[in-house]
């Protein structure tokens, strides 16, 4: 019992972000009739927003400090990291959260991405065939990837979690079911996280004039031009909507997988067959994959069942993705006539 | 069998064949006139020519297909390491694997088109990249790769002379094709001059012509009294052996196979050569990956030494800038350029060198611009 | 009733949702005749059209072919049995050529549905190129035979459409308005041409809205009106029938 609920737990961090990348993946689909390859770029911007967030807290100042001596005998260098220069204890309290506090240049970073993206190059590509989409999203996935890459390196780069959810949480003890049920705490922020953004974006499409304009859309993309708005505007910005939260699980996500410039397309692939899974255009089953397809994951990674069908755990998803795609042509949630050509 | 092709096909057929016989000497005034970078240009060729035949006549876009390359791979070298050195049953197994195993991914996968036809051949490719990496490791011998031993078997080389001295070199009889010498570069020419005639003949076949139909319109082809998948799985599974050919090949001239032949980029590269040098063209596909596997080569050797080198006559204050910036494309930068060139193809040449030489051509006879849509060197002549 | 019905559309229900689009549809098609069927919009013309070529299943009832039931066959099947449809929206091939445009079918026709002959020369099927330049020249597209077929004007793709049915020569002909945004002069010459291929035993069901055409073509006419057949004979028993005229001219709905 205990085994099985560690493994639902261990599957829904993973799942809450193959959710909130399929979601965006999902949003733009069906909004815009695009099919962006470059999205699990956008992920890993995300992350590597986190990454250049903490470099420049840590930027220090170095002063040689001939009162001190080191070990040898040398003066001492002093590095303060200017944030705590300036701002004492709460510049080290921001240090320490760097991770959960660089989503404050993520947003915007992202959002100006988005609507680069969508403005520069994506609008061009409305009404060409989805194999043209496919494929210049491709060569700009490359682009981004190979800009991170010369900037930051090829190698994984880590970022600490906050000290206070550093540690493992012991939740079977919450729930009375004893010691070893235990779970790091970042990873139950992860998950509480992903949802709460998972509910602003639905509460966003619910409550604003672009949510019409996505349901619409998803509908029947030839009538959203008769509603009488400028679907220009909000089809950008919905696109923007879509890389900031990529972006959004690219920054949380660092704690549990330190970055690297080709996680995204990693992610990417993942996120295809959850969005597949889902429902080609069907928000609702792409959070639903997403956390399902996570939960399977995990629990084709025990050694129980690895002992029976070895090799599961690396070709799960592909191989739930194959199924439901031969057996439900539709997804599980997908509606008739998306993306059906 | 050399008779029905028309005379067009047969110039260009010769022209192809002398090219590619004289690349040795031909690519001598820019530099790459050397065995292992023409060997790996035939290779890719060949690889894109046969992903040509999928893409190019019924558009179905596969993300998968690095997967047969890298089984046609692990297929030779197995043959080298059981069997013997000899590059024919090599081939033979490679073509047969392949053959095989396209035959199961695209019996499941086309039962699906457009985008969901190319997330199962990638979530394929995927799994079989996983396995290759986990489970297969008796099979692949995992991140290390497959790669020859002494103390191979080698049944049918032992049953002719003991085991010699050292590692043996792949060979056709007495000569040897892998290490970089001639031979192994015109091996490989042999075979991409053949798979060239056969994709002449493919494109010039009623079959052709059914496939072309298929992408122009699939539904009709179906009232109109064709069941479609069969012919689908027919191109898909000749497309895959050329890719197993392609990657026996590159097991032929250096004897190891590792799993990143299968991962999804490298499917991603050789839908680039395609689109690059003209999808659905006879040779477009073919300069696609001469193209890109040239520039690679001179690109990723480049350095900032060497474009200091370049630059030199500037004054510093351009000079440094500039380097700065080049040295983002050159080097380990390269894969940045091939993005770059992809998008600005895909953006505004659809159609590839193929199309820019066609519409350089148009100029100069002073065609009107109307007539580029059609596709002259992918245009049957039925009646000659 | 006499025996050679070459089909017979036996008891066909088809409603969508709540709305009967077909009820009580009883319907033979004499071998060698030229059947219309005829009605004002909405009368089912169409459902009934895709139901004899499979592309719809009926509720109840079955189609029946030469003695063979073809509901819940593949359309290709239907197709290599002998029934061909003339599209109303020409569904050509656009990228191909006018001469591939009716090759195509032609091979079907002589090759059956699938047939790998990747290595086959085109030049030795001499059979099928004189069998689509013939069609092609019955229409009177032969001198553009290696324009883009994408290029045609909506009424030359019309006509390409009538060549690739023809060029078939199948038992059963299906033709839905084949002169509908014609001029006068292309549909005369259409008429002309179906006569011609009326001696070679073709059986063909017309659906039509210009009457000009169904009284030169047709043997026997059926007229339906919101959903049901409301009068079935030969066209001068039908023209006089009151109940025809009510559904056009009335206008109860």
């Amino acid at each position: 019992m205990d085994a099985i609920l560690l493994q639902i737990l261990n599957g829904l961090d993973k799942g809450g972000a193959y959710a909130l990348i399929a979601l965006g993946l999902t949003l733009v689909f069906g909004t815009l009739g695009v099919v962006n390859f470059a999205h699990g770029a956008l992920f890993m911007l995300g992350a590597f927003c986190a990454v250049t967030f903490n470099k420049l807290l840590n930027l220090e100042s170095v002063v040689i400090d001939p009162e001190q001596t080191t070990a040898w005998g040398s003066p001492l260098e002093v590095r303060t990291p200017y944030v705590e220069a300036w701002l004492g204890d709460f510049g080290a309290v921001l240090n320490d959260y760097s991770v959960p506090a660089s989503i404050v240049l993520a947003i915007p970073v992202m959002l100006l991405v988005g609507i680069a993206m969508e403005r520069g190059l994506i609008r061009y590509f409305y009404k060409r065939p989805h194999a043209d989409q496919i494929l210049v999203t491709f060569g700009l996935a490359i682009v981004i990837q190979e800009i991170i890459k010369h900037f930051f390196g090829a190698n994984p780069i880590p970022q600490p979690a906050p000290d206070a959810f550093a540690g493992t949480a012991y939740v079977g003890e919450i729930f009375g079911l004893g010691q070893t049920l235990a779970y790091p705490w970042w990873r139950i922020v992860y998950l509480l996280f992903s949802l709460a953004v998972i509910g602003a974006v639905f509460a966003f499409l619910q409550f604003t004039t672009y949510g019409m304009v996505v349901r619409a859309g998803m509908h029947d993309r030839q009538t959203v031009g008769f509603l009488g708005i400028d679907i220009q505007r909000r089809f950008t910005v919905v696109f923007g909507l879509a890389a900031v939260v990529a972006g959004l699980a690219g920054v949380m996500y660092t704690p549990i997988l330190p970055p690297d410039y080709h996680m995204g397309m990693e992610f990417l692939v993942l996120s295809f067959v959850v969005v597949v899974v889902g429902g080609m255009g069907s928000l609702g089953g792409a959070v639903a994959a997403g956390f399902l397809l996570g939960i399977l994951q995990s629990f084709a990674s025990m050694n129980e069942v690895k002992a029976i069908i070895p090799g599961i755990d690396q070709i799960i998803i592909y191989l739930v993705a194959v199924v439901i795609l031969l057996t439900l042509p539709r997804g599980l949630l997908g509606r008739r006539g998306v993306m059906e050509d | 069998m050399f008779a029905g092709l028309s005379r067009n096909d047969w110039f260009l057929f010769l022209a192809f064949t002398a090219v590619i016989l004289l690349m040795p000497i031909i690519l001598q005034p820019i530099g790459a006139a050397y065995p292992a970078l023409m060997q790996k240009m035939c290779i890719f060729g060949l690889f894109a020519i046969g992903f040509n035949i999928l893409f190019g006549l019924t558009g179905y876009l596969s993300f998968g297909h690095a997967a047969f390359v890298g089984v046609g791979s692990y297929a030779a070298v197995w043959s080298f390491k059981l069997l013997t050195m000899n590059i024919v049953p090599a081939l033979m197994l490679a073509v047969f694997f392949t053959a095989i195993f396209a035959l199961v991914i695209g019996y499941v996968s086309l039962r699906r088109s457009g985008i969901y036809f190319s997330i199962l051949t990638l979530a394929f490719a995927q799994m079989s990249y996983n396995l290759a990496y986990s489970v297969l490791t008796p099979l692949t011998n995992g991140e290390t790769g497959l790669q020859l031993s002494l103390n191979d078997p080698r049944v049918i080389d032992r049953l002719f002379d003991g085991a010699g001295p050292g590692l043996p070199r792949v060979n056709f009889f007495d000569l040897y094709i892998s290490g970089g010498g001639y031979a192994g570069f015109y091996t490989c020419a042999l075979a991409l001059i053949a798979g060239f005639f056969i994709s002449i003949r493919i494109f010039r076949s009623p079959f052709g012509m059914m496939l072309r139909a298929i992408k122009s319109n699939q539904n009709r082809m179906r009232y109109t009294g064709f069941n479609t998948r069969p012919y689908l799985l027919a191109a898909f599974v000749i497309s895959g052996v050329y890719a197993g050919l392609a990657g026996g090949l590159m097991a032929a001239t250096d004897p190891l196979a590792g799993a990143e032949r299968m991962q999804w980029t490298a499917s991603g590269e050789v839908v680039l050569m395609t689109i690059l040098g003209g999808v659905g063209t006879l040779v477009g596909p073919v300069i696609g990956a001469a193209v890109i596997k040239y520039f690679e080569n001179i690109f990723s050797s480049f350095g900032d030494a060497t474009l200091h080198d370049v630059f030199g006559f500037l004054p510093d204050a351009i000079e440094d800038p500039l380097v700065a910036f080049l040295s983002l494309f050159v080097g380990d930068g390269w894969h940045l350029t091939l993005g770059v060139v992809f998008m600005l193809i895909v953006i505004f040449l659809p159609g590839g060198i193929m199309e820019g030489l066609r519409r350089i051509w148009n100029l100069f006879n002073r065609r009107r611009p109307g007539d580029r849509e059609a596709t002259p060197a992918a245009q049957p002549q039925p009646a000659e | 009733m006499p025996s050679n019905a070459v089909l017979h559309v036996a008891d066909v229900h088809k409603s969508f949702g709540g709305l009967r689009a077909l009820s009580d549809i009883d319907l033979q098609v004499m071998e060698g005749t030229t059947h219309a069927i005829i009605g004002p919009n909405g009368a089912g013309k169409s459902t009934l059209l895709n139901v004899c070529i499979g592309r719809l299943a009926p509720d109840t009832g079955a189609v029946v072919f030469d003695g063979e039931v073809i509901t819940g066959k593949q359309p290709y099947e239907i197709n290599q049995m002998g029934i061909v449809r003339v599209f109303q929206t020409p569904e050509i091939f656009p990228d191909l050529t006018l001469l591939q445009n009716v090759m195509v079918p032609a091979f079907a026709k002589h090759d059956g549905a699938f047939k790998l002959n990747p290595m086959q020369a085109m030049a030795k099927r001499t059979e099928i190129i004189d069998d689509a330049m013939h069609c092609l020249n019955d229409v009177g597209l032969a001198h553009q035979k290696d324009a883009v077929a994408a290029s045609l004007s909506r009424g030359d793709k019309r006509r390409l459409e009538l060549a690739m049915g023809l060029v078939q020569n199948p038992r059963l002909l299906l033709l839905d308005e084949p002169t509908a945004g014609m001029s006068r002069h292309d549909t005369n010459s259409t008429i002309d041409l179906l006569k011609k291929f009326k001696g070679r035993g073709m059986t063909k069901v017309i659906i039509e809205h210009d009457m000009h055409v169904v009284f030169s073509l047709a043997d026997r006419v059926t007229v339906l009106a919101q959903g049901r057949i409301i009068a079935d004979g030969p066209p001068d028993q039908v023209r006089g029938n009151p109940k025809v005229q009510e559904a056009y001219l009335g206008g109860t709905h």
